[in-house]
């Protein structure tokens, strides 16, 4: 379990990170998300304990990190921004190294390293420095030290930043595979990431949390949500068609392909009434979608709205 | 103690990973015996002993050291390693310790490789090696003690060209807090105990007593309590810059 109070932290006179509250239970995959210096990896930081707050708290599985620091860093795992290493060791060499800090020797760290390099397909390049591996590979060298003494709680700060699609996509299932027991935060700024792994997305923008809600209630407040589109040859016939149906409060007409989109008014569903507008018209389409919410759109709209340029106070 | 050994073993080897340290010991071994030699007449003196080998230790230490030390903690902060290590289940004392004893044990190994040295004065001669042994001592608690500063300026900076020069300065003055050169400012401008009490800190009056072939406890204590205190400076400023 994680857990920030007010949480704030404050270099000279800008905010990074602003009051931020919240709780991730066991179970959740927590996404936070937001523009870059959105205060992301400030927030990251002092739940790890690597930066002090100014004001405010957190705690890790019960800890205090500022009061009890090692018990709440034993239940953490942690990838910090840009998946640091010691580039001159090679990756076994490493991960020992994490093992031994984390006190599992013998038998048991063998058998957590074998784990952890499994799960991350580092067999090949276990001998090699890790200064000489692709950006994909070092960071994954990075959460297999952050996974490998099994935490119950797990701190990504952009995990799947500089790798390829496929690599991607091995990391988000990842992820997945371990969430069921155990409470993650994932930072990034992907939003299909959002779609793919998370359970809860946090925005954030300017060091303040705009929006604490599921992948899909976050689509839900998208202009385009329950949205209907459609294309046809015949557009200025459709448009008439769709202007008559009462909960339409607008009609928009792409100007490239001619797609056009109804809006519904706040709450309605309109997809019935347009087909059926539609068709009692006589209008041939081709096609006919109800759209899901945009997610992009909504995050877009929600950070620039806010003061998303940073806090200065 | 478990994770200062693990930070300890892994510095270490780092040490050796890369040519730096080969570098670093051949260099300290060339200048050691061209300053024993030229320098210091080893052989024109016509006695058998040490005594111009270890004249020239605190000044090879005055640079060769803080060479080592500037990498312990700037490198981390500017690799970002330091996240990593400071976010693990470990203390400052213990990340600080394992560091410095790492350092430590580096410069013991270039001090033991001297040992040609030492063969060839008992080759030619018969030297006390009890003062010859309490030299060595001396030498390696001084290079501790450059150390321990070098660790607590090393933390304050990122840039290591910053931390080696400013660890050269304040070593220049521990170093000569004994001669006239900072006495004779810090009289000028505070009171005769001042002077006294920092007469009392400089590394030279303590590493040549013991150099006479006496470890007395107070020359120890001096320079176990320098390391302490500088180390512990060390762990305050990286706790400080956490609150940054
Ligand atoms: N050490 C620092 N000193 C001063 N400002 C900083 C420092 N670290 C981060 N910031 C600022 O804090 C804000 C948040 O940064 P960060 O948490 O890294 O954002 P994100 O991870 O969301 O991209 C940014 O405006 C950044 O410039
Ligand atoms: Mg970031």
């Amino acid at each position: 379990m994680i857990e920030t109070r007010e949480l704030s932290k404050r270099y000279g006179n800008l905010t990074a990170v602003d009051a931020i509250s919240f709780k991730v239970e066991p179970g959740q995959v927590l996404g936070f998300l937001g523009p870059n210096g959105a205060g992301k990896s400030t927030t990251m930081k002092m739940i790890a304990g690597f930066l002090a707050p100014t004001s405010g708290s957190a705690s890790v599985a019960g800890f205090d990190v500022e009061t009890r620091p090692l018990e709440a860093r034993r239940a953490l795992g942690y990838l910090p921004e840009g998946a640091p290493s010691y580039g001159e060791m090679a990756v076994r060499e490493f991960l020992d190294f994490i093992a031994s800090m984390r006190g599992l020797d013998g038998d048991a760290g063998e058998r957590r390293i074998d784990d952890a390099v499994g799960r991350l397909q580092l067999e090949a390049v276990l001998e090699q420095p890790i200064d000489t591996l692709s950006k994909g590979f070092k960071r994954r060298v990075g959460l297999a030290g952050a996974i490998l003494h099994d935490p119950k709680v797990l701190i990504l700060d952009e995990p799947t930043d500089g790798l390829d699609p496929n690599q991607k996509q091995e990391v988000r299932s990842l992820i997945n595979s371990m969430a069921r027991d155990k409470t993650i935060v994932i930072s990034t700024h992907l939003l299909e990431e959002v779609h793919a792994v998370c359970t809860r997305a946090i925005i954030i923008a300017g060091g303040r949390m705009l929006a604490d809600a599921t992948p899909s209630e976050l689509e839900a407040r998208s202009r385009y949500f329950q949205a209907v589109s459609l294309s046809t040859a015949n557009v200025e016939q459709a448009k008439a068609a769709l202007s008559r149906v009462a909960d339409v409060a607008a009609i928009e007409i792409d100007p490239q392909d001619q797609r056009i989109t109804a809006f519904p008014k706040p709450g309605r569903q309109i997809f019935v009434a347009v087909s059926d507008a539609l068709k009692a018209q006589n209008v041939t389409v081709r096609e006919l979608a109800l759209e899901p919410g945009r997610l992009d759109e909504v995050f877009r709209s929600i950070t620039q709205g806010a003061g998303g340029k940073g806090a200065r106070t | 103690m478990k994770p200062t050994l693990t930070i300890f073993k892994r510095e270490l080897r780092s040490y050796f990973a890369t040519p730096v340290a080969y570098v670093f010991i051949v260099i300290f071994l060339l200048l050691a015996g061209a300053f024993s030699f030229y320098l210091g007449g080893f052989y024109e003196r016509g006695q058998a002993d040490l005594q111009p080998f270890f004249t020239f230790h605190p000044w090879l230490y005055l640079f060769l050291v803080p060479a080592v030390s500037m990498r312990l903690w700037a490198e981390e902060r500017k690799s970002g390693t330091i996240e990593l290590l400071l976010t693990l289940p470990v203390t400052l004392w213990q990340a600080v310790l394992g560091k410095f004893f790492a350092a430590w044990a580096f410069i013991a190994i270039a001090l033991v490789l001297t040992f040609p040295i030492w063969l060839t004065v008992n080759y030619l001669g018969s030297p006390d090696n009890g003062v010859i042994f309490a030299s060595y001592v001396g030498s390696l608690l001084m290079a501790g003690a450059f150390l321990a500063v070098g660790s607590c300026l090393s933390a304050a900076t990122r840039n290591q060209v910053i931390a080696f020069i400013l660890t050269v300065a304040i070593c220049f003055v521990l170093l000569l807090a004994g001669y006239p050169l900072v006495l004779g400012a810090i009289g000028a401008i505070a009171p005769q105990g001042v002077v006294d009490a920092v007469a009392g800190l400089s590394f030279l009056t303590h590493f040549e007593a013991i150099g006479k072939g006496v470890i007395d406890l107070r020359d120890l204590v001096y320079f176990v309590l320098t390391i302490v205190v500088w180390l512990y400076a060390s762990t305050v400023v990286i706790d400080m810059k956490k609150a940054a």
